[in-house]
C-alpha cells in the first residue's frame, strides 16, 4: 500500500465514520423540537422530561459528529492537497459557506440550548433548537452541494488547469443536489426515528417509564415510517438521474457488463467475476430495472463495457469500470435495509395506531437491533456513491490517483491512519457505552416519580407531519 | 484588491479564533490544577460551557475560507504541517468529547481521565499553532511546485518552540482572567493568584520570541505593510495587565490579554502581507495571495456571503455572552 491507498483508506473510514453521527443529529433534533414545541404548547411537563432525555443522547452523539468534522475540512488539504488545488475555487466555497452561515449558528444556539433552560424564556429556549435543526440541515445542504459537484460538475470552466466557479447559483440548483439532498435528509430523519423508536420500545418492554417512552414511541415509529418511505422515493428519483449522469455508477450497481435488450431486468443476486467481466450466475426480476430507470416496461440500461468504449473515446485511454463488486452489494445492502425500514415502520405504526404495542413483544424485540438499520443504509449508500465514481474524484474532471497530496509520505499516512482509527474506535465504545447507560437510567423528571398518562389520549399525541 | 480583503478576512478569522479560544484552552488547562475539587472543575469547565464550541468554529471558518479563497495556501499548508495537524485534529477531538463525557459518570478515575485530556487537548493546539506561526514568518522549504518538502522535525526548532511556549502562556493568562471574572470565591481568588505569577513569565517568553524573530526571520525587513506602533501596543498591554490586577480591574487585564492577542496576531499577518507562505530555498517559490488566490468571481460571491454573515455570527455570539454573563458558582446547578 501507497500513501495513495492509505490516503483512500483514511477518508473513508473517516468519512464512514463521521457519517454515523452526522444524520442522527440532524433527525434527532427535528424530534427533540418537536417534543419541546409540544412542551411549550401544551405545557405537558412530560414533554419537557423527554426532550431533555433525548437531548442528553443527542448531545452525546453531537459531540462526537462535531469533533469528527474537523478532521472531515482538514484532510481535503492534508491528504488530497492537489484535489484542493484543483477544486477549491469551485469546491472551498459551499465548505466555506457551510462553516459561516450553518456551523456557527448551529454550535452557537446549541450552547445556549444545553446552558439555556433555566435562563430564558420557554419559547426563546425552543427557538434555539428549532435553530439548530435548521442549521444542521442547512449545513447538510452546503456539504451536499460540493459532494454533488464531484458527481456532476457544474456552474465552473477549467482556466489554466483547475476548476474555477463561474455560477454560484449552478452550484446551488445543481440537479444532482436535489436528487441527493432529499434522499440524505430523509434518511437522517430515519435514523434519528428509529433509534428513539428503539430505545423506546426496549423501556416499554421492560415496563419502565412505559408511559413516558410511548410518548416518544408513538411521534418516532410514525416519523420512521414517513421518512423510510420517502427516503426510498428520493434513492428512486436519484437512480433515475444517475441514468443520465453517471450511468456508469448505475452499471456497476447492477453489475451489468452487457447493455440490455429492450427491457431492462433487476439483478436480485448475482456472482460477480470481475476478472472476465461477466456474471458467474445472476438471479434477475424482468423489467424491473427499466421500471426503476425510466418509470416504464421497456427502455434499454447501457452496460459497463460499452460505457467503457465510450469513456475511452471522450477521456481517452484508462479503467473507466469502478470496483463493481463493492458498488453492486453496497447497493443491494442499502435498499434491503431500506425496505426492513419501510416494513417495521409500517407494523410499529400499525400496532400503536390499535394500542396493541404490548401484545407484540417480538416487534418491539426487532425494533432494538432496527436502530442499526438506518445506519447500514446510510453507510452502504455513500459507499456506493463514491466507490461507484471511481476512477474519477471529480466525474470527468479529475482521477483520484491525481488529487493525492505528493509531499506526504506513506509513513505519515500510515502514522494518521493508525491514530484516527484508535482514537475513533474508543469514542465509539464510549459513546455506545454511555448511551447505553443513560438508556438504563432513564428519564428524569422535577419529582423524581413517572408521570403516566392517561391511555386514551394517546391519539392526540401523533405528530400531524 | 480582493486577494488582499480575503487575506485580511482570515486574518479576522483567526484573531476571532485566538481570541475567543484562547481563553478557553487557557481555562482548559488550568481546570485540572487551579480547580481542587471536583465540583470546582465543573464550575470551571463551566465557565466555558456555552461559548467553546462556538469559539472553536472560528477555526473551523478559518479552514474553509483559507480553502476558498486562497486553495493553494490551504493545500501547500495543511500538507505540509501534516503531522502537527494530525497531532492538533487528536487534541481538539479529545478536548471536543471530553468536555460532553467527563461528567456524565460519577467514577472519579472516569473524570480524572477526561480531565487530563482536557488538559493535553488545550495544551496541545496552541502549542503547536505557535509553532506553526513561527515557522510561517521564517520560511519553510518550499518548492517550486508550492510543495513543503520538509520533515516534522524541521518545524521544531527553539524559535518556533519559543513562540509555541510564548502562546501556551499567553492563552494560560487569557484563561485565569476570564475565570476571574467568570467565578467567584476561592476559585476566582487562586486565579488572580496565578495570573499574577503567570503574567511575568508570559512577559519574558514573548519577549524572547520577538527578539529570536530578529534573528531568524527577515520579517522587519521584508515586511509588506510596517506594523508601526502595532507590536509596540501589544507589548504595553501584556505590560499592563499586571497593574491591573494588583488594582483590582481583572475586567480590565482581561480586555489587555484580550488586546496582546488581537495586536500580536494583526503584527504576525502584517509583516507577511502579501505573502502567505514563506519559501526558505528560494523566494520565488514564496506563497503570495496572489498565486494562491482563487478566480475573483469566487471571491466576489464569497465576499458577499462573508460580509452579510460575519456581523450576524458576531451579533449572536455576544449575545451568547449576554445571556451568560452571571458568574458560575459551586452552588449553581450543574449539567455538567
Amino acid at each position: 500500500m501507497d500513501a495513495l491507498d492509505l490516503s483512500r483508506w483514511q477518508f473513508a473510514i473517516t468519512t464512514v465514520y463521521h457519517y454515523l453521527f452526522v444524520p442522527l443529529s440532524i433527525g434527532l433534533a427535528y424530534l427533540i423540537a418537536f417534543m419541546q414545541t409540544m412542551y411549550v404548547i401544551k405545557n405537558d411537563e412530560s414533554y419537557k422530561y423527554l426532550a431533555k432525555f433525548w437531548g442528553k443522547l443527542f448531545l452525546l452523539n453531537f459531540a462526537v459528529g462535531v469533533v469528527t468534522g474537523i478532521m472531515q475540512e482538514f484532510q481535503f488539504g492534508m491528504n488530497w492537497a492537489d484535489y484542493s488545488r484543483f477544486v477549491g475555487a469551485v469546491f472551498g466555497g459551499p465548505l466555506a459557506v457551510e462553516a459561516l452561515v450553518s456551523f456557527f449558528l448551529e454550535s452557537t444556539f446549541l450552547g445556549i440550548w444545553i446552558f439555556g433552560w433555566d435562563r430564558l424564556p420557554k419559547k426563546v429556549h425552543l427557538a434555539c433548537i428549532w435553530l439548530v435543526a435548521i442549521a444542521a440541515t442547512l449545513s447538510a445542504l452546503w456539504i451536499l452541494s460540493a459532494n454533488a459537484f464531484m458527481q456532476e460538475p457544474v456552474g465552473y470552466e477549467i482556466v489554466n488547469g483547475r476548476a474555477e466557479m463561474t455560477d454560484f447559483f449552478a452550484l446551488l440548483g445543481n440537479p444532482q443536489l436535489w436528487v441527493e439532498f432529499p434522499h440524505v435528509i430523509f434518511g437522517a430523519f430515519a435514523t434519528g426515528a428509529f433509534f428513539i423508536a428503539g430505545i423506546s420500545g426496549y423501556k416499554i418492554l421492560r415496563k419502565q417509564q412505559p408511559g413516558l417512552f410511548k410518548k416518544s414511541f408513538q411521534i418516532s415509529i410514525v416519523v420512521a415510517l414517513i421518512s423510510s418511505v420517502l427516503t426510498a422515493t428520493a434513492g428512486h428519483s436519484q437512480s433515475q438521474h444517475l441514468m443520465e449522469s453517471q450511468p456508469m455508477k448505475m452499471a456497476a450497481a447492477e453489475a451489468l457488463w452487457e447493455t440490455t435488450g429492450e427491457s431492462a431486468p433487476w439483478s436480485v443476486v448475482a456472482i460477480i467475476d470481475t476478472e472476465n467481466q461477466r456474471n458467474k450466475f445472476n438471479l434477475e426480476i424482468p423489467y424491473a430495472l427499466s421500471i426503476l430507470s425510466f418509470n416504464s416496461l421497456y427502455g434499454s440500461v447501457p452496460g459497463m463495457l460499452e460505457l467503457q468504449e465510450q469513456y475511452v473515446q471522450t477521456y481517452g485511454e484508462g479503467n473507466y469500470i469502478p470496483p463493481v463488486k463493492t458498488t453492486y452489494w453496497s447497493f443491494r445492502i442499502m435498499v434491503a435495509a431500506g425496505m426492513l425500514m419501510i416494513l417495521l415502520g409500517a407494523l410499529g405504526t400499525w400496532f400503536m395506531l390499535r394500542n396493541k404495542l404490548e401484545k407484540v413483544p417480538l416487534l418491539l424485540k426487532l425494533l432494538i437491533p432496527s436502530i442499526f438499520l438506518p445506519y447500514i443504509a446510510n453507510s452502504a449508500g455513500w459507499i456506493m456513491t463514491e466507490v461507484g465514481r471511481q476512477p474519477w474524484i471529480v466525474f470527468g474532471l479529475q482521477h483520484t490517483a491525481d488529487g493525492v497530496s505528493p509531499n506526504v509520505t506513506t509513513g505519515m499516512v500510515a502514522t494518521s491512519l493508525i491514530g484516527f482509527t484508535i482514537v475513533y474506535g474508543i469514542l465509539a465504545a464510549v459513546f455506545v457505552y454511555l448511551v447505553v447507560h443513560f438508556t438504563r437510567k432513564g428519564i428524569e423528571t422535577d419529582d423524581g416519580h413517572e408521570i403516566h398518562s392517561a391511555p386514551k389520549d394517546h391519539a392526540e399525541h401523533i405528530p400531524a407531519i | 484588491m480582493l486577494e488582499t480583503l480575503w487575506f485580511s478576512l482570515i486574518a479576522v478569522l483567526f484573531v476571532g479564533f485566538f481570541f475567543l479560544e484562547g481563553f478557553d484552552f487557557g481555562v482548559g488547562m488550568l481546570a485540572r490544577f487551579l480547580g481542587k475539587s471536583d465540583i470546582e472543575r465543573r464550575v470551571m469547565i463551566n465557565t466555558i460551557g456555552p461559548f467553546w464550541d462556538g469559539n472553536e468554529v472560528w477555526l473551523i471558518t478559518a479552514g474553509g475560507a483559507m480553502f476558498a479563497a486562497f486553495p493553494n495556501w490551504y493545500a501547500s499548508l495543511f500538507s505540509g504541517f501534516y503531522m502537527a495537524l494530525f497531532l492538533m485534529l487528536l487534541a481538539l477531538i479529545g478536548r471536543g468529547v471530553a468536555f460532553e463525557f467527563r461528567s456524565k459518570l460519577a467514577s472519579t478515575k472516569w473524570r480524572k481521565t477526561w480531565d487530563w485530556i482536557i488538559f493535553f487537548g488545550s495544551l496541545l493546539p496552541p502549542l503547536l499553532w505557535g509553532v506553526a506561526l513561527a515557522n510561517l514568518m521564517r520560511g519553510v522549504p518550499i518548492d517550486a511546485n508550492q510543495n513543503y518538502v520538509g520533515t516534522f522535525w524541521d518545524l521544531i526548532s527553539l524559535y518556533s518552540l519559543s513562540a509555541g511556549v510564548a502562546i501556551v502562556l499567553l492563552f494560560l493568562l487569557h484563561g485565569a482572567l476570564f475565570l476571574s471574572l467568570k467565578t467567584t470565591g476561592a476559585i476566582k481568588e487562586r486565579a488572580e493568584a496565578f495570573a499574577l505569577r503567570i503574567g511575568k513569565w508570559t512577559s519574558v517568553v514573548l519577549l524572547l520570541f520577538v527578539v529570536l524573530s530578529y534573528f531568524e526571520t527577515d520579517m522587519f525587513t521584508r515586511q509588506g505593510i510596517n506594523p508601526g506602533s502595532i507590536p509596540i501596543l501589544a507589548g504595553f498591554a501584556l505590560l499592563s495587565v499586571h497593574f491591573f490586577i494588583k488594582a483590582g480591574k481583572t475586567g480590565w487585564a482581561f480586555i489587555m490579554t484580550g488586546a496582546t492577542i488581537v495586536l500580536s496576531t494583526i503584527t504576525v499577518f502584517m509583516c507577511l502581507y502579501p505573502n502567505v507562505m514563506i519559501s526558505s530555498l528560494n523566494p520565488d517559490w514564496n506563497l503570495t495571495i496572489y498565486n494562491t488566490a482563487s478566480n475573483a468571481y469566487t471571491l466576489k460571491v464569497m465576499t458577499i456571503v462573508a460580509l452579510t454573515f460575519v456581523p450576524l455570527v458576531i451579533a449572536y455570539q455576544a449575545w451568547n455572552y449576554w445571556v451568560f454573563r452571571k458568574r458560575v458558582t459551586v452552588e449553581d446547578h450543574l449539567d455538567y
